[in-house]
């Protein structure tokens, strides 16, 4: 009964990448020709096929991952954008395929790793909870028997004939949502999904999703929210470039995960990151190296084009160690925004002159729009602020108390209020 | 706990690198419906978006049909014995067919690249439902087929029940040249600018306009291996009631061909589907 469900040997997957040709991600039938027809010229030579496009480099996004997951298991994945996260979600759901290495699957997998992902906007709600439900493997028969139970979990009765186009994102996320989980497989594998949807819908996401777990049902989770992460899984698993750097119970990985990213304290062109498919973050900093409640903050970014690129709107995101976000630094306001990156870098300095943050640990992303892609860039740098050198006779109450914000303010001595005054 | 959960049915997946998948053809028969509902989500949003909606499905044709007639009269071709209308619009209903499935069939993967990069399912579905799509126009070209048999008082014969199987084959070679394509335009992005000029191309060089008959016989054997050829020379000795000639030979080599393309398609396409999700 309690054999493993799922289980990883030592899987690997391996993506090449081309330095030269990454402008395009496909290939040209076009430049294949002219590539085999050079190499015939120049046959006494020997250049290969693949050297002439000018460098590939192996890139393993997973690396010697083994793993096993028993039934009734709700296991979170946690790792930082880039770490192989979604690539192993990927592998396991059967969208793409490992190098090397074998997993082995003892019962259905459903997968969810996009909200909405099939849904048409023309579509009507009714048309889209039969299309979305057969995309993810329910037959009609088992998705006319959930039909009720999807809608009254979405909230959408009285939508259920206008086409999701003229749904507010809310209802599209909520119905979106829904569908994927009335699947009842023996597996459920869930992205990053819930970081939509207002805070309300989560907690309700939440309660499907433990009502899953319990039902005896596996449940694989992506998430950087490590509060949901923390209530929701048993154990955790914390991925770092493409390794398992430690299976255990769920506390324990996130401890881990909190320090690894508190070691981090830069990130330079060696620890770059992708942030979507042609911009890569190659610094992000922080000055001073201890920061302080009151005192100043400055981030050094670096961002480098891989191909010409637009950046329509950034933001940076301030968020707290589980992952509530605490502020935004709409970068749209300082000018970045519709700027063109051809070949140079984009390079510029934000300046936090008096960062009223009460002491504790914070995180760091980004948020990206471009012409091609737009996301949230997660976990990209922690840093710790420290308390404020302290003035005054009182000892402010632990941190834990006080929330997120330091905020200003004074109280004016007492007056006494006439009634004449109220009526005025 | 209930008893008939105590011996739970368990299906066991291997997932391993290069391992030609056992459960391929279980998986394909689970999600039929998908099959069904790609094609219904591709009608109702054409008709949804286009205004002429089933109208345009018939216009194509129609206007094809109005210059192939007057083309005929002008260079004076040697008359059929049957009304002009009807000789080249029976030829026509395969060919559009065809045309129509093979195009929407070697975009279908591109177009549905967010589904092919986030679930899984078998990806052969995709363009599979744009043919069955292109099922829904040639029922109604075959409409307008009775129209004008009704228009000219023409009586077909028996032949006509021989337009189920020929309707079959024409099936099969446009899932087995879109399965080809789809898969190519995936990877070779050129071929999204080579499968339209195949269909204007393959019109003029099918017997549409003209009678296979009227091509010397010396090239025959060669101008069959355009199994359009076979296709539409079968369609029309079906509809005409025998009236045309229907070359054994020519329809042989067609099937043939056919048959290949199918088995080219699938096997190309089961050989690439496993990298999509990387390339596409």
């Amino acid at each position: 009964m309690n054999s493993p469900i799922i289980t990883v040997e030592s899987l690997g997957k391996k993506y090449r990448i081309n330095h030269q040709a990454e402008r395009q991600r496909y290939t040209a039938l076009r430049d294949v020709i002219a590539e085999n027809t050079k190499r015939l010229l120049q046959f006494g030579k020997r250049s290969t096929f693949a050297e002439s496009f000018v460098s590939q480099e192996d890139f393993w996004a997973l690396k010697d991952i083994s793993f096993e997951i028993r039934q009734g298991d709700v296991l979170g994945i946690i790792g930082r954008n880039g770490a192989g996260k979604s690539t192993l979600l990927k592998i396991l759901s059967r969208i793409t395929e490992p190098t090397v290495g074998r997993v082995r699957i003892r019962g259905r997998v459903a997968s969810m790793l996009e909200v909405g992902t099939g849904f048409h906007p023309e579509l009507t709600g009714r048309e889209n909870i039969y299309l979305n439900g057969a995309i993810l493997g329910m037959g009609r028969l088992e998705i006319r028997s959930k039909f009720d139970e999807i809608v009254a979990f979405a909230e959408v009765e009285k939508f259920l004939d206008t086409p999701v186009k003229r749904y507010s994102s809310g209802m599209y996320v909520r119905l979106a949502f829904a569908v994927a989980a009335h699947l009842e497989p023996e597996i459920l594998v869930i992205d990053e999904v819930l970081a939509v949807g207002d805070a309300q819908f989560q907690k309700k996401c939440l309660g499907k999703l433990n009502d899953v777990g319990k039902g005896g049902r596996t449940v694989v989770f992506v998430s950087h929210n490590m509060a949901a992460v923390q209530s929701l899984c048993g154990s955790g698993m914390f991925l770092e470039s493409g390794q398992l750097r430690r299976l255990g119970p769920i506390g324990s990985v996130i401890g881990e995960y909190n320090t690894s990213l508190l070691k981090n304290r830069t990130l330079d062109a060696k620890t770059s990151i992708n942030l979507g498919a042609t911009l890569k973050l190659e610094r992000l900093d922080l000055e001073p190296t201890t920061i302080r409640s009151g005192g100043s903050l400055s981030m050094h970014i670096r961002i480098m084009p891989k191909r010409q690129t637009m950046i329509m709107e950034m933001a940076i995101l301030i968020y707290s160690a589980d992952g509530v976000r605490v502020a935004i630094l709409d970068l749209r306001q300082e000018g970045i925004r519709d700027l063109i990156l051809w070949n140079d870098p984009l390079s510029f300095e934000v300046f936090v002159p008096d960062l009223r943050l009460v002491e504790g640990d914070y995180r760091l992303g980004l948020f990206m729009a471009t012409q091609y892609d737009q996301a949230d860039f997660l976990d990209l740098l922690a840093f710790t602020v420290g308390a404020p050198d302290l003035d005054g006779d009182i000892a402010p109450y632990p941190a834990k108390y006080r929330g997120f914000l330091e905020l200003e303010y004074s109280v004016r001595a007492p007056t006494v209020i006439l009634p004449d005054k109220i009526l005025m | 706990m209930k008893i008939a959960n105590s011996e739970p049915f368990v299906e066991e997946l291997i997932i391993e690198p290069g391992r030609a998948e056992r459960n391929y053809w279980r998986d394909l028969w689970r999600f039929r419906e998908l099959l069904y509902f790609l094609a219904y989500r591709d009608i109702l949003v054409r008709y949804k978006q286009t205004a002429l909606g089933v109208a345009w499905a018939l216009l194509r044709p129609a206007l094809t049909m109005a210059v192939f007639v007057a083309f005929r009269r002008m260079t004076k071709m040697p008359a059929t014995g049957v009304p002009d209308a009807i000789f080249v619009y029976s030829a026509l209903i395969p060919w559009q067919f065809f045309s129509n499935a093979l195009s929407e069939a070697s975009v279908s993967l591109i177009n549905n690249s967010n589904l092919i990069s986030k679930v899984y399912f078998p990806r052969i579905l995709v363009p599979a439902g744009s043919v069955v799509t292109s099922l829904v126009d040639f029922a109604v070209t075959l409409g307008l087929l009775v129209v004008l048999m009704l228009w000219y008082r023409f009586v077909p014969g028996w032949q006509i029940f021989l337009l189920i199987p020929l309707t079959v084959f024409t099936l099969v070679l446009s899932v087995g040249t879109g399965l080809l394509l789809a898969a190519l335009n995936v990877e070779y992005r050129d071929f999204r600018y080579i499968v339209p000029f195949i269909v204007q191309f393959g019109l003029f060089v099918s017997p549409v306009a003209f009678a296979t008959s009227s091509v010397p016989p010396r090239w025959r054997v060669l101008y069959s291996l355009n199994p359009l050829a076979g296709i539409i020379d079968g369609f029309r000795w079906a509809i005409l009631r025998g009236q045309t000639p229907l070359d054994t030979v020519t329809f042989g080599i067609s099937m043939a061909v056919t048959t290949l393309s199918l088995w080219v398609g699938i096997s190309y396409f089961r050989r690439t589907e496993r990298s999509f999700a990387d390339v596409i």
